[in-house]
């Protein structure tokens, strides 16, 4: 006990005076909350769209104050070219450029059949998505509108709830994500690095000639950065609570239980990594490669896995980060309960369990 | 093999797949001597001190180190032995002290047996005036003066030496086997490896290594005589040159 004390002791040390690693410790994940809070918006309003009226009349003045004066549009700074109103989408100056053509007006008042133009940036193509459903909407409301009044068109709506994230922010979304990442990479990344460090500056080799077991070594380095893993974690919660009021409606013992569990898959793939390599170097890359890029592409964190090609959704399924992040979103914005997550809990438990066989086979037989 | 032996070893072989670093080397040095372990870079001399302490399993053969095997008891040999390795192997961004303490606690002493012997040592090996600051930015000299301190904190009966002195002045590699000395005259058994051949005469005998076998064993001056060379440098060379044309 006392030498797994002293071996996590001396990591604290280095830790504390490597300005790096304290950058990497608690800058990172306060950076990397702010930027997918703010920078990285995913919700869309306010699209700068341009309307060239070539109609002229009330009613396709109507329909242009109908779609720049919703809050999904906002009007161009510069108004579409008469000749070339396309040149707006080029520059950049306007996401879409609705073009009534001339004959609305008289095609509105004989029912005859008409065809307003919506031009598209489709280099950002959610975008491009999102311009096209709200322009259906519009136009159909102000269609709506031209009814004589009283006309009765039956009641048939889509009354859409959105539940747990009721405003649909990707901050709701991210958050819990980015907890996910952040317990992961310094668990796995941070850990690897340190083992790999002793090996490199020989340290490893002195600390070996003591009458010291892997087991306490191993102990003693790993202890540390999973106090410190929980701390950022902790951190990027009470952030996104204040900031972005992100909500926590589930059980928070069950999501440390969780957090505990997924760690240990971390720390595996961070010892496995650390007993294969010799220098920091090639720790950092290895733990990149195989942690953090998996669990920021392949889990489900940026991208919806069902929409992956079906090499990656298979690879997907060894990926710790897949399972923790449908428990941490479970739990945190729709209170779910063991029941509920019992596949994934049963999955990620199961990975675990792999990793630290493996892990600890591996490691006995490189330094034991 | 003889009680007093510290280390006795026997036809100890390691191979690294089809390379074969250490080829059935044979060997005792009794307690209280200090014993050269010479050869020439890829001889096979830090394998072989890796097996003795316990880092490194031998292929075949078998040995004692401090009484115990070194194929089942390497625990026990740790606890006996200290180890100073070519590399500096001390921690650079802890300070000389806290790295005592860390390897001091490693070797399960308590928080007032390190402190005393850390007095001890620093005035035996003068740390006092550079205990205080991190290891990284001490000369070398004063490194190695400290991984030594953290080879004997433990009061080991065999210490094994790895080219303690590269890169070390020569007043500084004086003063350095004047403690050996000492800890010889104490009856700690002194195993080190040397590029330097000044070196290879302080000890009480020496081995001489050549692409995994011991090619000769002896006093040095002994040595010395027995091939008619000048000196030990000559002696080397010529051992090492024979041992080639012998194998072309």
């Amino acid at each position: 006990m006392r030498k797994i004390r002293f071996i996590a002791q001396k990591e604290v040390y280095h830790i504390l005076r490597d300005p790096r690693s304290l950058v990497i410790v608690f800058a990172m994940p306060i950076l990397m909350t702010f930027l997918f809070g703010y920078a990285i918006n995913m919700d869309i309003e306010n699209i700068t769209i341009a309307v060239a009226d070539y109609d002229k009349t009330a009613a396709s003045r109507q329909l242009t104050g109908d779609f720049i004066n919703s809050t999904y549009f906002t009007p161009s700074a510069g108004k579409p070219a008469f000749q070339d109103p396309e040149r707006l989408l080029k520059t950049g100056g306007a996401a879409g450029i609705l073009t009534i053509r001339p004959g609305f007006a008289e095609a509105l008042a004989n029912g005859t059949e008409f065809e307003l133009g919506m031009t598209v940036d489709g280099a950002d193509a959610q975008l491009a998505l999102a311009v096209q459903a709200y322009s259906n909407v519009l136009l159909s409301r102000f269609l709506l509108n031209q009814l004589p009044p009283g006309t009765n068109i039956g009641g048939v709506r889509i009354s859409t709830l959105v539940k747990y994230n009721p405003d649909l922010k990707s901050s709701q979304f991210f958050v819990p994500g980015l907890v996910a990442i952040l317990l992961l990479m310094i668990s796995a990344l941070l850990t690897s690095i340190t083992i790999a460090r002793e090996k490199e500056t020989g340290t490893m080799e002195q600390l070996l000639t003591a009458p010291v077991k892997p087991r306490e070594i191993l102990l003693g380095k790993i202890i540390p950065y999973v106090v410190i893993a929980f701390l950022d974690g902790i951190l990027v919660l009470i952030f996104a609570k204040v900031i972005f009021g992100m909500p926590f409606v589930g059980s928070k013992m069950l999501l440390l239980l969780f957090g505990l569990i997924y760690v240990t898959a971390a720390l595996s793939i961070g010892i496995l990594i650390s007993s294969l390599v010799s220098t920091q170097q090639v720790a950092m890359m290895a733990a990149l490669v195989t942690t953090v890029l998996p669990s920021v592409m392949l889990s489900g964190f940026m991208f919806a896995i069902k929409n992956m090609p079906t090499a990656l959704q298979v690879l997907s399924h060894i990926v710790p980060a897949r399972y923790f992040l449908v428990i941490i979103r479970g739990i945190m914005l729709k209170g779910s309960g063991l029941q509920i997550l019992a596949t994934q809990a049963a999955a990620l438990v199961m990975l675990t369990l792999v990793l630290l066989t493996l892990a600890s086979r591996k490691f006995k037989t490189t330094v034991g | 093999m003889k009680d007093s032996d510290a280390v006795y070893i026997e036809n100890l072989t390691k191979k690294f797949g089809h390379f074969t670093a250490v080829d059935r080397i044979s060997l005792a040095v009794r307690t209280g001597e200090i014993f050269g372990f010479l050869g020439a870079n890829g001889a096979g001399k830090t394998t072989a001190i890796r097996m003795l302490c316990g880092l490194l399993l031998p292929t075949s053969g078998n040995g004692r180190v401090a009484g115990y095997d070194i194929l089942t008891q390497s625990e026990l040999i740790k606890r006996a032995i200290g180890y100073m390795s070519q590399k500096f192997s001390l921690y650079p961004d802890l300070t000389g002290r806290e790295n005592v303490s860390f390897y001091g606690a490693a070797y399960g002493l308590g928080k007032s047996a390190i402190r005393d012997r850390l007095e001890i040592l620093s005035d035996r090996l003068q740390l006092r005036e550079f205990l205080d600051r991190p290891t990284a930015s001490l000369p070398i000299g004063w490194r190695q003066r400290l991984a030594l301190a953290v080879a004997i904190l433990h009061r080991p009966r065999i210490i094994f030496l790895d080219e303690p002195t590269g890169g070390v002045d020569p007043v500084f590699r004086r003063r350095f086997w004047s403690i050996l000395y000492e800890l010889a005259e104490e009856d700690v058994t002194i195993f080190v490896t040397t590029h330097y051949m000044d070196e290879a005469e302080y000890c009480g005998r020496i081995s001489i290594m050549h692409q995994g076998r011991i090619i000769e064993v002896g006093k040095p001056r002994d040595m010395i005589t027995q091939h008619q060379a000048h000196n030990l440098e000559e002696l080397f060379v010529d051992l090492i040159k024979g041992q080639d044309q012998a194998d072309a």
